[in-house]
């Protein structure tokens, strides 16, 4: 069977692409929703609970860094108030304190100085020569002197060198006056340092004034802008700590690393911002990962899924393509006998009704022909045409004689049917005919032959009629196209079997239930008179065997002829 | 044609065939009568002289075979050339083995009919050795192909 003559066909190749479509939609819409449906609760919770995790690192970091500040503080305001101006004031004394408070928080405090209500700082301590200076117009004295305890922003000061001051007001007399002390900026910058997470995450302090008051690991004064809209923010609105994500420099959201998140806290009575930047990409990496992972199964699977569907859908196809052939075989193989035999009887009825009469009317046109002879005749002017008419009333009979004849065959018993013929022998003197009818044309002729085969016995007259039939039959199926005529003959089951096939256009269904009835043609008028399979399966019949035809449309026809070896119930139709 | 009158009855049932075909063959200056059944044909015979009788094989009532065999059994002198449709070819076939000279199908050539009936006339001849050999009769070529296909 030829395959591709069936894969050519649209039908099937459409039925491959639409099963090929509905099992790829049904299968990948739910995989794809679930895997979207997936990913997104995934992704929600995912950043809730780094959400909440760097929500709870801010706030620990945030009352690390108040507890610090308020540590250090209480321990300036208890310094002030256990001791008083008058001992403090002592250079000595506060040196004494200084290097007590140095032992205990480790180099945290750099120096102590004391000072009066002006702004001079009648005492100090510490590494720089600064007694006696004036901080009146200081913007740390300013604020210092107003409230009972202050911590100062970060700034240079008469040093040149970043620090911020905490300071403890107490009162003397009617005089206030002040005990400060300097906090190393560095002890106080590790605090906000060690915040470290991931690859870009980290921490830094920010005033009001939106000045760092730590320094950040990396240079990000450029962003400077955005942090005010996070000090603009009410802390009552946020629980304390408040998480943004900003995009820095680029506009786009696609670019991966410009995208951060802001988680923000207030200290230091809401003087200062701690705030805690990282990449998203870095804070959310693990989402990321999943979704590459989530992808590359998405893409292994669903090439995976279009190449099975895409075998199976066509390996379907192909059984569906199958079973249709082997339909549209049996239901061709059908060969209704039993209507043949009351067709053919119907047809030698009026074929022997018929020549009766025919007989007659020729009789009669011999009749007149012989009259037309007589001297009385000879000067007739329509004396041709008379002629011409008559000969050709004996013509049309004698085409009725043959055709008659022929149909009578298909009941007619043979007094020949007894000869021994050797099957293959009268094979080979057919296709010896053919081959030179076919010499040069596009048909080739194959045979397959069982050799020796039984002999049988029949007609060879008959037997030859039925193989030139047939063969011709197959030789004009191919046309013009190229093709092959093939002749098997075997032996199965005690009876010859003679497969007679072409790769011809194939009979249509319609046609072949009616190919074995007489005068049923599909060739042109008068080509042919449409009796020859009926003629074939009249003589077969008449042997005992049988004839099947399978046909395929654009594949080709077989016709299978069935002779019994030795049937004796011919002999005694004899 | 042989000038020596050769009597000769066609039987046939079909009585239009029968007198046409009659007519013809006696323009032709033949002998020629005819009957319309078996029965009336082995009438005839026992009553008359003839040389060839012309059957037809199927017939009602007393059918050619039976009357070829009657005619066999009491006159073997006598050819006899049958008539068939092709309905009835088994039967010529038998007729044949019964000892018939030859058959022939309707409808028929009228110069087919004229050479069969000169060839058994010859036939006849030969067998009742009355034939003379400057006649040329035995150059006939005498035909009994048997004509099937």
């Amino acid at each position: 069977m030829n395959k591709n003559k069936i894969w050519g066909r649209p039908y099937y190749k459409s039925l491959t692409r639409n099963i090929m479509l509905t099992v790829i939609v049904v299968s990948f819409t739910p995989m794809i929703l679930v895997s979207l449906v997936i990913l997104y609760q995934f992704k929600t919770s995912y950043h809730e609970k780094v959400n909440a995790h760097l929500e709870e690192l801010v706030l620990k970091h945030k009352q690390n860094i108040d507890i610090f500040l308020q540590d250090k503080t209480s321990d300036i305001k208890i310094l002030s108030r256990s001791y008083g101006m008058d001992q403090l004031s002592n250079d000595s004394f506060l040196a004494e304190r200084l290097s007590i408070l140095q032992q205990e928080y480790k180099d945290v405090f750099v120096d102590m100085g004391v000072l009066n209500e002006q702004g001079l700082q009648v005492a100090y301590a510490g590494p720089f020569k600064l007694k006696n200076a004036n901080y009146h117009e200081a913007a740390w004295f300013k604020k210092a002197i107003k409230n009972e305890v202050s911590v100062s922003d970060l700034f240079l000061g008469l040093r040149g060198l970043p620090h911020f001051i905490i300071s403890a007001r107490q009162k003397k007399g009617d005089q206030y006056w002040i005990l400060r002390a300097t906090i190393d900026f560095l002890s106080f910058n590790d605090l906000v340092e060690n915040i470290r997470i991931g690859e870009t995450g980290f921490a830094f302090i920010i005033n009001r004034k939106n000045e760092f008051q730590t320094k950040p690991r990396v240079d990000i004064s450029s962003e400077k802008e955005l942090y005010k809209s996070l000090l603009v923010k009410k802390p009552e609105k946020f629980n304390g700590v408040q998480i943004t994500i900003e995009q820095v420099g680029r506009k786009t959201k696609s670019v991966y690393g410009d995208e951060y998140l802001y988680v923000s806290s207030f200290l230091k009575n809401n003087d200062w911002l701690l705030v805690y930047r990282q990449n998203t990409s870095d804070a959310f990496s693990t989402i990321r990962r999943s979704m590459s992972l989530a992808l590359v199964i998405l893409i292994f699977g669903g090439s995976g899924i279009i190449a099975m569907t895409y075998l199976l859908s066509r390996r379907m196809v192909g059984f569906i393509a199958k079973s249709d052939t082997e339909k549209q075989l049996m239901n061709q193989r059908m060969v209704e006998t039993s209507k043949l035999a009351s067709i053919g009887e119907l047809a030698s009825g009026v074929a022997h009704e018929i020549n009766n009469p025919v007989a007659i009317m020729v009789e009669e046109a011999g009749w007149i022909q012989d009259l037309l002879e007589e001297e009385e005749f000879s000067n007739s002017e329509n004396l041709d045409e008379f002629e011409r008419a008559l000969n050709q009333i004996k013509a049309q009979g004698h085409r009725c004689k043959k055709i008659t004849r022929k149909l009578l065959s298909f009941a007619r018993k043979t007094q020949s049917n007894n000869h021994e013929i050797n099957i293959n022998d009268l094979i080979r003197e057919i296709i010896e005919h053919f081959k030179k009818r076919i010499k040069g044309s596009n048909v080739t002729m194959e045979t397959d032959i069982k050799d020796p085969l039984p002999i049988i016995h029949g007609s060879n007259t008959e037997l030859q009629q039925i193989f030139l039939n047939l063969i011709n039959n197959g030789v004009d199926a191919l046309g013009k196209t190229d093709g092959i005529v093939k002749i098997s003959a075997m032996d199965v089951d005690g009876q010859i079997l003679i497969k007679i096939s072409d790769t011809g256009a194939g009979i249509s269904p319609v046609n072949l239930d009616r190919i074995f009835d007489p005068f049923f043609t599909t060739k042109p008028v008068g080509k042919g008179t449409g009796l020859g399979l009926f003629i074939c399966y009249g003589i077969i019949k008449k042997m005992g065997g049988k004839i099947d035809v399978d046909s395929v449309m654009d594949i080709g026809t077989t016709f299978s002829i069935y002779l019994p070896v030795n049937d004796k119930k011919n002999e005694k139709n004899l | 044609m042989n000038n020596k009158p050769m009597k000769i009855l066609f039987v046939d049932d079909e009585v239009a065939f029968l007198e046409t075909l009659i007519k013809r063959l006696k323009k032709r200056g033949m002998d020629v009568s005819g009957t319309n059944s078996g029965e009336a044909a082995i009438t005839i015979l026992e009553a008359n002289l003839v040389d060839l009788v012309v059957l037809d094989v199927c017939m009602p009532g007393m059918d050619g075979i039976e009357v070829l065999k009657k005619i066999k059994g009491k006159w073997p002198a006598i050819e006899v050339i049958m008539l068939t449709g092709h309905a009835c070819l088994e039967a010529a076939g038998e007729g044949m083995e019964t000892g018939a000279f030859d058959y022939l199908l309707k409808p028929i050539d009228i110069d087919d009919l004229l050479f069969k009936l000169e060839d058994a006339y010859d036939k006849i001849q030969i067998s009742k050795g009355k034939i003379k050999t400057d006649e040329g009769g035995l150059n006939l070529n005498i035909k009994k192909t048997v004509k099937l296909g």
